[in-house]
C-alpha cells in the first residue's frame, strides 16, 4: 500500500497480550480489602475502682447464652426489640435531671440520667460470634439514633454524618475545629458507657 | 475505478488492534489503584458478620490484623475443626497474641504507635470463648482500640 510514507505500523496485537499479563498478576496478588467495621475500646486493665458506688436501676444487663438467647434486665427478650428497650432505658429519665430526655417515661426502677446509664454486656463462651456482633451493633445503634434525634435538633444534621466527615482526610483543619466541639457536646449528652463483663462458661 | 483499491468482494476491511492494549491498560489501572497486596493468605474459614452502625477503617497503616476462624479444608486435617487465630500466616495460641502485637507495634514509625488500631477479622461461627482470650491479651499489652471487621449489611442475617 503507497498510502502510507514512513515505518509499516508495528502489530500492536502482542501489546494486548503484555497488558493481559500484568492484569492477570494484579488480579492474583491484589484484594480489595473490607476495612470498616464496629470500632471499640476495651477498658485498660486496672484494679476496679470499687469506691464508686453505682445504683441497680443505672445498669442495664444483657446476657447472651450459648444458644443465642437474650435476656435484657432479667427478661428474655427478641433481638429486634434490644435496641427499642435499650434506648428506653438510656433517655429514661429517672429523677428528671436531664432536659433533653422529653421522651423518656420516668420509670423509678430505670436509669436516672443518661450520663450515668451504664450497659452492661455478658456472654458466654460458646456464644456464636455473629450474635455477638448482632446484638453489639444493636447497641450502638441505640447510642446513635438518640444521638443522631438530638444532633437533628441542634444542627440540623445526623450525628453519624458528622462523624464521617470528621474522618475523613480531606476535610480542613478549620471545619475539623467546630465539627469536633459539636461531636463532643453530643457525645455527652448520650456517653456511651458500653462495659463487658468477663465471660463464663456455663454448662 | 482506479480510485477504488483492488478489494476482492466481501473481503472486510481488517478490523485495527492498536487500541486494544489501551481497554487493557485501563482496566490494569483501575485494579492497580483500587486494590492492595495481599500480605497475608487467609488460611482460615472468614465469612465476616454484618453491622450496620460501623465505621470505615481509613488509615492502612495503623491497622493490625488478627485473623480467627475454623481452618480451611486443606488444613483442618492437621489442625482440627475448632477456630483457631491465624496471626501473619501463622497458626497460633492466645497467648501469642500478646507478642504479635509488640512486635508489630515496634515495626512501626513512632508517631503512629500510639495511635494503632486492633482489627479482628472473625468468622461469624467463632465462639466467644477464644474472642475474649484474645481481648484479654490486647488489655494486657495497652492495645485497646479494637475494631470488629466487618461487612456492610443487616446485623440480623448473622442470626439465621
Amino acid at each position: 500500500m503507497g498510502r502510507r510514507a514512513g515505518a509499516p505500523e508495528v502489530n500492536a496485537g502482542s501489546m494486548a497480550d503484555i497488558a493481559f499479563l500484568l492484569l492477570i498478576f494484579f488480579l492474583v496478588t491484589t484484594t480489595i480489602e473490607t476495612d470498616a467495621g464496629l470500632d471499640r475500646m476495651l477498658p485498660p486493665i486496672e484494679p476496679p475502682e470499687n469506691d464508686v458506688v453505682i445504683k441497680q436501676k443505672n445498669i442495664f444487663q444483657v446476657n447472651i447464652n450459648k444458644n443465642g438467647q437474650l435476656l435484657a434486665d432479667g427478661e428474655l427478650i427478641e433481638l429486634k426489640d434490644l435496641r427499642g428497650k435499650a434506648m428506653a432505658f438510656l433517655e429514661n429519665n429517672g429523677d428528671g435531671s436531664c432536659t433533653y430526655c422529653s421522651l423518656g417515661k420516668k420509670d423509678a426502677s430505670s436509669s436516672d440520667n443518661p450520663s450515668k446509664a451504664i450497659i452492661s454486656l455478658k456472654n458466654d463462651r460458646e456464644t456464636k460470634y455473629g450474635t455477638y456482633i448482632t446484638v453489639q451493633n444493636e447497641l450502638v445503634g441505640a447510642y446513635n439514633e438518640l444521638r443522631n434525634r438530638e444532633s437533628e435538633r441542634l444542627y440540623k444534621r445526623t450525628f453519624t454524618s458528622m462523624e464521617l466527615e470528621y474522618a475523613k482526610q480531606e476535610t480542613s483543619a478549620s471545619v475539623k475545629e467546630e465539627l469536633k466541639d459539636k461531636i463532643t457536646r453530643i457525645q455527652e449528652m448520650f456517653p456511651q458507657k458500653l462495659s463487658e463483663a468477663e465471660t463464663s462458661s456455663s454448662n | 475505478m482506479s480510485k477504488f483499491s483492488k478489494k476482492k468482494s466481501g473481503e472486510l476491511p481488517a478490523v485495527s488492534t492498536a487500541s486494544l492494549p489501551d481497554i487493557v491498560f485501563m482496566l490494569l489501572f483501575f485494579f492497580m489503584t483500587v486494590t492492595v497486596m495481599k500480605d497475608n493468605s487467609v488460611k482460615v474459614e472468614n465469612i465476616l458478620p454484618n453491622a450496620s452502625e460501623i465505621k470505615k477503617l481509613e488509615k492502612k497503616d495503623r491497622v493490625i490484623t488478627i485473623f480467627v476462624g475454623a481452618p480451611t479444608k486443606e488444613y483442618s486435617r492437621v489442625f482440627g475443626t475448632e477456630p483457631k487465630i491465624q496471626l501473619n500466616d501463622k497458626f497460633a495460641n492466645p497467648s501469642d497474641v500478646g507478642d504479635f502485637i509488640l512486635m508489630e507495634r515496634a515495626k512501626k514509625p513512632q508517631e503512629v504507635q500510639n495511635f494503632l488500631t486492633t482489627s479482628l477479622k472473625v468468622d461469624k461461627n467463632a465462639n466467644m470463648g477464644l474472642i475474649s482470650d484474645i481481648k484479654q491479651e490486647l488489655r494486657k499489652v495497652n492495645a485497646l482500640k479494637v475494631n470488629y471487621t466487618t461487612y456492610e449489611g443487616d446485623a440480623f442475617n448473622n442470626v439465621q
